[in-house]
């Protein structure tokens, strides 16, 4: 038995797997997927028809949501299936009532198998995901089955396909990984003309609505295009699974080495293509991908114009599966390569350059450099069509206002030097005058940016060759030599404006780099001078609160729930706000505000996140709703956070090295005690065995009085003995928190009764006085323990006082407390022990050996305490100790459930 | 298990315990010229024993291999009135209320003294003798003549309330028992009194200082922390 025991013992690995697969993390629900090229396939009816045969197999089956679309099939076999519905949730959106799918409902029905409609459906604003498909996440993360139904022109990567097949562009659009999810894919297909001629009888759409359909989007072209590529997802689908198959069969094969490819982004109109056409390779291949954009300090104008859409651009790559990085580098090719290298990368995507020829003199396209120096990785080169006009012209109409006033400024600019230059015209040269306009192009420059720079370097030509370059006021040239003049303004004017703006550009970049570092500097500063989770909690608030100029929450779990431990003034989360910090905990997934779940919060939630733990959630209210886009904003809240979960570890693993001392420590002390408790057990039984041995050998010969002697020594250690094993199992119970108080309302001078019964025979040599006050009214308290604690005092202040001595005992009350002392004669207690005498195993040496257990007056503190009231000693005037112990009144009668 | 029955007239004693070394202890101090003793060393020996034996008083250990010492109490209860007094190493009060409670009639926590067992089985004896308490109750300076209801102490006769009296007399009817708190209140204020314990504190009180010559320290009416009162 015992060996093997030792063989099943578990390893901890596997004990960490059960761990997590208790947590549920491991049972994921199975999600089938019914596919279709369009609406009106039949879906829904065959989710329906397959549910229906799951429940006759004796799975639990519920409907979440099923829209019928007032399709008479479907209506059918909806009423005709014995399948149980859940009641939706109707959500009031500005006054219009909108069904939705109850996503609690589900979770707490726990059903086998629940089917849900339209997965890619979004749902009303106020939800708790913006998506359906996040909705179908977390049940099939719950552990329940889903199907589904979805058409192939919501998946993520084949929108823009779809997009140029039928001219309309889905907005509703699912990552293509929830594809890759689906347990099975069930493809629902029929021909394009069954599917016209079903849309026709109106089977399809109300028929009011069929014609305007039909004419945008059931063109059989469209839909031979759609159904082509449903077939071929699908086909590429099985292909995969049939691979996955083989592999896990050990089937030997051609396999292609793992690939890796790596798109760079720059923000412009492409980015988006190329990313989805990078991200279709990668699935073709079965390959990673990643997606890095690099950012330079030449770049400058790029950031500023671009940041939104680098950012969009990156979010977009992350959810079609890309793993995403940013770095900053000055050269963009030789920063490509090092990642790629860095990560074996074996392809690079790229774009095909649409510069043209002239400006490839100046500045070679970057494909070529990678191609040059890309070595053993492949580069693939990805064409697209030229940038639409539409897109540019609105990219140019969003700096409108700021650049007009550039434009008025530089005419105002030229104004002031065409002035200057006419009242100087008597004295000055009409070349030498060309300095002014130069000087006008070098204050735009730095005042006005590039554009208007270079506007007035070429309106400074036509003005100077208008008012001053004879003959005047024509744009004839007289003479040919100011031809030369002209270029050469013309000329200085770019390339200064050019400079001059490039350079302040690079200083906005590294002064924004500079906020960041910093800000994250004095953050990483403060946490490491915290020594504890509250100050790091403090430190992330205000450092957030003052880089962001934001209002901060830092929740972490307490228990079963999470807990605000920290928060900006005046910040208060409701229940609902609670709620999405839980689920942002639960999950390890941002939510809120500007995320894609939960985006009715108030606030945004990050998981405070280490690699092996999810510490808590940070929750942030920012000031304007664009700073919850700006990049910046979310990269330096993600550092923030990285930063806060990091120190909070620390603080956790250095207390719990911590714990491990006091573990340590408490363990030697408890070494220490259990030698003193034998050595008080073992002395009154060495007297004891002592005593009856000699009386059992040598009892015959021992006089009457050496007889009596021992036996009194005998009985008196034996009691002894009683006495030290009823306090250690008093000590016991109030140490264990097991002590419960019997309150009852007591008279005191019963209480002192008891304890002089006790006590009175054993101690006759010293003299007890009783000081009464008269009229003590009846005190609730627990009369065993509080007799045993004057028992403890009347037994110490015999103890250390001097035969014939007098023990004193009082008692008064008032309208808040009892007080009752005990007073005696003898030497008292070193003023610095005052405190100490309470402490368990302390003790005063005794001159005759009298010592007690140590343990008497920690139990009567005990107590006292358990009745919340106050013990505590002082030494007399005039020589001895005086213990004074204060119990609060409580009322009478009432206070017997008090324990 | 030895049975002496030497002498039919002496009291007999059953003792239930089943710690050997307690048997021959108690055995050695309840002298056989005094006393009739039976040993069970289990509680269904000892439920035997007490139905065959007959003793004038039981000595019964609450931790016992077989049975609970209570349920032994009860046992006997359902059809003896014999006192059963209590011996045990449990020091905690509800567990002697609960003895009490059961019916036994009074209760010694192990270690005791010879001397205090002695006495409690006279007491026990003289209850379980006599059907009829004697209507003249005197210890010491302490007199109670139930005939007459009236109670002197050194002679001097003590002026006492209805409550006091009723108190009083039921603690002279039961002289060397335990009585428990609620029993005392049920029989002498009724069934409505019994979670008011206060009333019962200020009645004992002032009794005491009627009849103690020092209140601090009494001499007639013990208190039993936790438990009860009890008349020596």
């Amino acid at each position: 038995m015992m060996t093997n025991n030792d063989d099943i013992r578990p390893s901890p690995e596997a004990m960490l797997k059960l761990a997590q697969a208790e947590e549920g993390t491991n049972e994921l629900g199975k999600l089938k997927i019914f596919l279709g090229y369009a609406a009106g396939v039949g879906k829904t009816y065959a989710m329906l028809e397959a549910a229906e045969q799951r429940r006759l197999d004796g799975s639990e089956v519920v409907i979440g949501y099923v829209e019928s679309h007032g399709r008479f099939e479907t209506d059918s076999l909806l009423a005709f299936t014995g399948l149980e519905t859940l009641p939706k949730k109707v959500v009031i959106y500005q006054g219009v009532q909108l069904p939705e799918l109850d996503l609690d409902a589900v979770l707490v029905r726990r059903p086998q198998l629940v089917l849900i409609d339209e997965l890619a459906h979004s749902n009303a604003p106020g939800s708790r995901h913006g998506k359906r498909w996040q909705d179908v996440e977390e049940i099939l993360a719950a552990g329940i089955d889903v199907y589904t139904t979805v058409n192939i022109q919501h998946f993520e990567s084949l929108n823009d396909v779809v997009a140029q097949i039928t001219g309309i562009v889905v907005r509703e659009t699912i990552p293509d990984r929830i594809l890759d999810l689906a347990f099975e894919i069930k493809l629902i297909d029929i021909s394009p003309e069954d599917l016209l001629q079903r849309l026709k009888e109106g089977k399809i759409y109300i028929p009011s609505q069929a014609a305007k359909a039909m004419e945008k989007f059931f063109r059989p072209g469209n839909l031979m295009a759609l159904r082509e590529l449903s077939l071929r997802r699908t086909a590429a689908r099985v292909d995969e699974q049939m691979r996955a198959y083989m592999e896990t069969q050990s089937i030997a094969g051609p396999w292609p080495t793992a690939e890796r490819l790596l798109v760079c982004v720059s923000g412009s109109p492409s980015s988006e293509k190329l990313i989805r056409s990078t991200c279709r390779l990668a699935e073709e291949l079965k390959a990673q991908w990643l997606t890095l954009y690099i950012e330079t300090p030449a770049g400058g104008e790029r950031i500023q114009e671009n940041r939104e859409n680098i950012w969009r651009d990156l979010r977009l790559a992350e959810s079609l599966g890309a793993q995403v990085a940013t770095v900053t580098a000055t050269d963009i090719a030789d920063a490509m390569l090092a990642y790629a290298t860095r990560h074996n990368v074996t392809k690079i995507v790229m774009g095909k350059p649409n510069k043209s020829r002239w400006r490839e003199l100046f500045q070679p396209p970057i494909v070529d450099l990678i191609l040059r120096r890309s070595g053993a990785i492949d580069v693939v080169i990805v064409s697209f069509e030229p940038e639409k006009p539409a897109v540019a012209a609105s990219g140019s109409r969003h700096h409108h206002p700021f650049e007009l006033r550039g434009y008025a400024a530089s005419l105002a600019l030229l104004a002031a030097a065409t002035l200057l230059c006419e009242l100087l015209r008597p004295f000055l040269a009409p070349t030498n005058m060309i300095m002014f306009y130069l000087l006008v192009v070098v204050v735009a420059a730095v005042r006005l940016g590039r554009r208007p720079a270079m506007a007035t370097a070429v309106l400074g030509v036509v003005a100077f060759n208008f008012f001053f370059v004879p003959p005047r006021l024509t744009f004839i040239v007289a003479d040919p030599q100011y031809l030369l003049t002209f270029l050469g303004l013309f000329v200085v004017g770019v390339v200064i404006s050019n400079l001059v703006a490039r350079s302040r550009e690079r200083a906005e970049v590294i002064r924004d780099r500079e906020v960041q570092t910093a800000s994250l500097y004095y953050l990483s500063r403060d946490l490491a001078a915290a020594v504890d989770s509250a100050a790091v909690l403090k430190a992330v608030v205000r450092n957030v609160e003052e880089v962001l100029n934001a209002q901060v929450a830092i929740l972490l779990p307490e228990g079963e729930r999470l807990d605000i431990l920290a928060a900006s003034a005046g910040l208060v989360l409701d229940l609902k706000e609670q709620a999405v910090a839980d689920w942002v905990f639960r999950n390890k997934h941002p939510a809120g505000r500007a995320t894609d779940t939960l985006v009715s919060a108030a606030l945004l939630y990050l998981p405070l996140q280490t690699p092996a733990n999810t510490l808590g959630v940070i929750g942030v209210s920012l000031e304007k709703e664009e700073d919850y886009h700006s990049q910046e904003n979310r990269l330096l809240l993600d550092a923030f956070a990285t930063q806060a979960a990091m120190s909070m570890e620390r603080i956790r693993f250095s207390r719990q090295a911590e714990q491990a001392q006091i573990l340590q420590a408490r363990e030697n002390l408890e070494r220490a005690l259990l030698n003193s408790i034998s050595h008080d057990l073992r002395t009154p039984l060495v007297t004891v065995t002592g005593v009856l041995s000699s009386l059992k050998e040598e009892g015959a010969h021992l006089s009457d009085q050496a007889r009596q002697e021992l036996l009194d020594t005998a009985f008196g250690e034996a009691q002894r003995l009683n006495r030290f094993v009823g306090n250690l199992l008093d000590m016991t119970r109030i140490e264990a928190g097991a002590i419960r108080l019997n309150f009852e309302p007591c008279d005191v001078q019963d209480l002192i009764g008891c304890a002089l019964a006790a006590i009175e025979p054993r101690i006759g040599t010293r003299t007890i006085k009783i000081n009464l006050a008269d009229d003590l009214p009846l005190i609730t308290l627990d009369l065993v323990l509080m007799t045993q604690v004057l028992i403890n005092l009347l037994d110490n202040a015999h103890k250390f006082s001097p035969i014939g001595s007098v023990i004193e005992i009082s008692a008064t009350a008032d309208t808040a407390g009892l007080t009752l002392e005990v007073a005696d004669r003898g030497a008292g207690v070193p003023e610095a022990d005052l405190q100490r005498i309470f402490d368990k195993f302390y003790r005063i040496p005794v001159p005759e050996g009298a010592g007690g257990t140590g343990l008497g007056l920690s139990i009567c503190k005990g107590i006292v305490e358990a009745h919340n009231g106050r013990i505590r000693a002082v030494n007399r005037s005039g020589g001895g100790l005086r213990i004074m112990i204060r119990l609060p009144l409580a009322k009478i009668g009432k206070e017997d459930d008090d324990n | 298990m030895t049975i002496e029955r030497s002498r039919v007239n002496l009291p007999r004693i059953l003792i239930i315990d089943d710690e050997l070394a307690i048997r021959r202890f108690l055995h050695t101090v309840l002298s056989s010229e005094e006393f009739c003793l039976q040993e069970a060393e289990n509680g269904h020996a000892g439920l035997a024993a007490s139905a065959t034996f007959r003793p004038d008083v039981i000595l019964l250990d609450l931790g016992l291999p077989d049975l609970e010492g209570i349920t032994v109490i009860k046992r006997i209860r359902e059809w003896s009135t014999v006192p059963i007094i209590v011996l045990s190493v449990r020091e905690r009060e509800d567990d002697k209320v609960a003895a009490l409670d059961a019916g036994a009639d009074d209760y010694l926590t192990k270690p005791f003294g010879v001397g205090e067992l002695l006495a409690r089985i006279r007491a026990a004896l003289r209850r379980s003798l006599q059907e009829i308490p004697e209507p003249l109750f005197i210890s010491n300076d302490l007199q109670v003549d139930l005939a007459s209801r009236q109670v002197t102490v050194n002679g001097s006769e003590i002026a006492l309330t209805p409550t006091e009296y009723d108190i009083l007399r039921l603690l002279v009817v039961h002289a060397g028992k335990v009585l428990i708190h609620r029993q005392i209140l049920k029989e002498v204020w009724g069934n409505a009194y019994l979670e008011q314990p206060h009333v019962l504190r200020v009645n004992i009180s002032n009794l005491r200082r009627k009849l103690e010559s020092d209140p601090s320290r009494p001499q007639h009416i013990i208190t039993e922390p936790g438990v009860g009162y009890r008349l020596r």
